[in-house]
């Protein structure tokens, strides 16, 4: 028993030796974290660039901001919850020497203004957010445009005139694609209804394809989405009918069901705002750029849209480019059918980034 | 034909108590290694990463407290029922509703002076969770309902309970929409250790912890409780009040659970908002099994908890997915949790006929 014991013993020192060993010894290997040139930009998920969707385009950005300036070095912190982990993800990666950090939440605001007013001489960036402040700047991009093309496709793929739409949450951002997206299916489809689902998460596939699937059941013969990841695409792609995607293009997710997809492409943006960054040009803006910007835009539009209807599309969508017309310009009617925009007037940004209602043709409900 | 068996210990002596949780750890850290090994990662330089991410820096430290304090409430929460074989599953949604209730404090009392407005905060907090958690002790208690599913249900009731403030009624009309509620006016934040987020809230927790220690040890109310834990029928023979002993249980395990929540809410997130417990209040139970229940061990493993998160969650700069992450922090758990089992039981060779 003694022995045994006494063997144990041994045994975990050992171990344990071995690995103290290991870890000192290669705490004098590691290389120096920075060398003095490089740029250091950090960015913080919500989700993860595997979602294929919204977290996905991010990183895609983050990707073409390294190759467009060289001497840029990226990290990311993925899965960040919005709760009480945010504030120390947005300090760790002030700590580890960015100079840029860019969050691609909401929910970051408050936690990023915290670590903001403690390092003056960092820059942030919030995606979606509300407040800036002297080094902290928000952009968001006009994702209802693309969404409104997306709409006349949809419109005009319908068979029986129901679309459905599986959204997140109601907040103003999903509200507003879901009014865009409606818009344009009445623009080529007058008598075409847009039914809405609520799936209440930002990312989680079984409650995205439970939503989805509940619009199948009702007799939705084109689906939308405002959620992260392609699950509502393959929902459509097994039952046979079509499918609008969100966020990156969806295409390779659903071949046969995919139409289009409004897209997010931030590399720009990033390049653009890093690069005065470093030349000490940056100014703090809240940046809400369309697609005149390129920030948003529609994806390919696949084959089976008959062409004059793409050439419908690509006609709006310039008219949106060159600043001719835009998607909230009345007469819009409410859900109701009261008009709610007159002919002649334009909902305002502020309106825009506050809607709280839906447009006429919308089913569903704003809870 | 022989056979492995778990033979329970007798005693356990000095060294396995401190060798196997070594001993699991390291085995964790060996399996990790391996893993980080072949996915073409250099494992040193991640676990060394680990730690500094953990206690490397009086700001990694602070962070690793800030972590381990909600952990640490619900962990002391479910022990005191886990104390009487009540399976409280529903410190989650306690911790909701304390939030909740001490979130409807600063609404309507938002001007007192910040002591009484923050001592009437964590009151209501302690009453909103000792109710959530009373609901399943009386169907405990006079029905004879099984808690540990009352219990669990309840949490969605009360997560989605606050979803449903943030998004209606109490959300912030200068929120442009978004699902936020006002934020707290800065009478309702708890004082913190200036330059750090640690808060006045690891106070209450080690409070909590020298009390349920007195409590559980020295007060007749603690015998019987440990008593009906460990045979209720002994308990009622001896003429104890059971049934009053399991709401009282529950209300405190529930009030405990309820100041994690007004905790969260006034030292952290300043506002009412969805996701404000990082499931803490599952995380909790695990603390409170490995601690066995013992409330200052809890403290102790809480910390180390928290820094098993905060390290972990790190690593993701040096180029690690978070799905290795959370399997580098699963491999932990797993063999702590089975060490634990060694602890009890000792495998032996037996031969059957």
């Amino acid at each position: 028993m003694k022995w045994r014991k006494l063997g144990v013993l041994l045994l975990v020192l050992a171990f344990a030796a071995t690995m103290v060993v290991g870890c000192g010894g290669s705490q004098d290997t590691s290389a120096p974290d920075q060398t003095e040139k490089e740029f250091k930009v950090g960015f913080i998920y919500i989700g993860a660039p595997g979602d294929a969707g919204w977290t996905y385009a991010h990183d895609e950005g983050r990707k073409y901001l390294e190759q467009q300036i060289p001497g840029v070095k990226t990290v990311t912190l993925e899965n960040v919850p919005e709760g009480a982990d945010a504030e120390r993800s947005i300090e760790q990666l002030v700590q580890e020497g960015c100079q840029v950090v860019v969050a691609n939440s909401f929910g970051y605001g408050d936690p990023m203004l915290e670590v903001a007013k403690r390092y003056p001489d960092v820059t942030f960036l919030h995606c979606s957010g509300l407040q800036t402040a002297e080094n902290v700047s928000t952009y968001f991009g006009r994702m209802y445009q693309p969404r409104y093309l997306s709409g006349m496709v949809a419109g005009a793929m319908t068979k029986n005139g129901k679309i459905g739409y599986a959204a997140a949450y109601p907040i103003p951002e999903v509200i507003r694609g879901i009014n865009a997206f409606t818009l344009g299916v009445k623009a080529v489809n007058p008598d075409a209804t847009v039914k809405v689902v609520w799936s209440n998460t930002w990312v989680d596939p079984t409650l995205e394809k439970q939503a989805a699937q509940s619009l199948i059941d009702a007799g939705c013969d084109v689906l939308a989405q405002h959620a992260d990841t392609p699950a509502v695409q393959q929902a459509a792609e097994d039952a046979g009918i079509y499918s609008i995607g969100y966020n990156s293009d969806m295409r390779k997710f659903a071949p046969n069901a995919n139409l289009t997809s409004p897209v997010w492409n931030w590399g720009p943006y990033y390049v653009r705002v890093i690069q005065s960054v470093i030349d000490g040009t940056w100014k703090s803006e809240a940046y809400w750029g369309g697609m005149a910007d390129g920030i948003v835009d529609l994806a390919p539009i696949s084959d089976k849209v008959p062409t004059e209807i793409v050439d419908q599309v690509q006609a709006k969508k310039q008219e949106i480019i060159q600043g001719e017309w835009d998607v909230f310009f009345g007469p819009i009617k409410a859900q109701d059918g009261t008009v709610k925009v007159p002919e002649g007037q334009a909902l305002t940004d502020e309106e825009m980034l506050s809607m709280d209602w839906f447009v006429y043709g919308v089913e569903g409900t704003i809870e | 034909m022989k056979r492995l068996r778990l033979v329970r210990r007798n005693n356990e002596s000095w060294l396995v108590k401190v060798a196997v949780p070594i001993l699991s750890i390291l085995l964790a850290i060996l399996v990790g290694w391996i893993f980080l090994v072949l996915s073409g990662y250099d494992a040193a330089e991640t676990y060394r990463r680990m730690i500094q991410g953990a206690f490397g820096s009086p700001y990694a430290i602070s962070e690793t407290i800030v972590k381990a304090i909600p952990l640490a409430l619900t962990g002391l929460a479910v022990s005191v029922a886990f104390r009487m074989k009540l399976w409280n599953i529903g410190a989650e949604g306690q911790l909701y509703m304390g939030a909740f209730a001490a979130a409807g404090v600063v609404m309507f009392l938002g001007d007192w002076p910040s002591w009484l407005l923050l001592s009437v905060m964590l009151a209501a907090g302690f009453a909103a969770g000792a109710i959530w958690g009373l609901i399943p002790g009386a169907l405990r208690a006079f029905w004879n309902v099984n808690e540990t599913i009352t219990t669990l249900l309840l949490n969605y009731v009360a997560i989605f309970w606050v979803s449903y403030l943030v998004f209606g009624p109490w959300k912030d009309p200068n929120a442009m929409g978004f699902p936020l509620a006002p934020r707290f006016p800065q009478a309702a934040y708890l004082p913190v250790i200036p330059g750090s987020r640690v808060h006045i809230g690891i106070l209450v927790a080690v409070a909590v912890a020298v009390l349920l220690y007195i409590v559980m040890k020295y007060t007749r109310w603690g015998y019987e409780v440990r008593v009906t834990g460990e045979s209720p029928e002994a308990a009622r023979y001896a003429g104890m009040n059971v049934v009053r002993n399991i709401l009282l249980v529950m209300l405190v395990s529930g009030g405990i659970a309820g100041m994690t929540g007004m905790i969260e809410v006034s030292g952290i997130t300043h506002r009412l908002q969805q996701d404000i417990s990082a499931s803490y209040g599952y995380t909790g139970i695990i603390i409170a099994w490995l601690a066995r229940l013992n409330p200052f061990t809890v403290l102790l493993v809480a910390f180390l908890f928290g820094a098993l998160l905060v390290g972990g969650f790190g690593v993701q700069t040096y180029g690690i997915p978070y799905a290795i992450v959370l399997m580098l922090q699963g491999a932990v758990l797993f063999f702590l949790l089975a060490g634990d089992i060694m602890l009890k039981y000792r495998l032996t060779i037996t031969r059957e006929d």
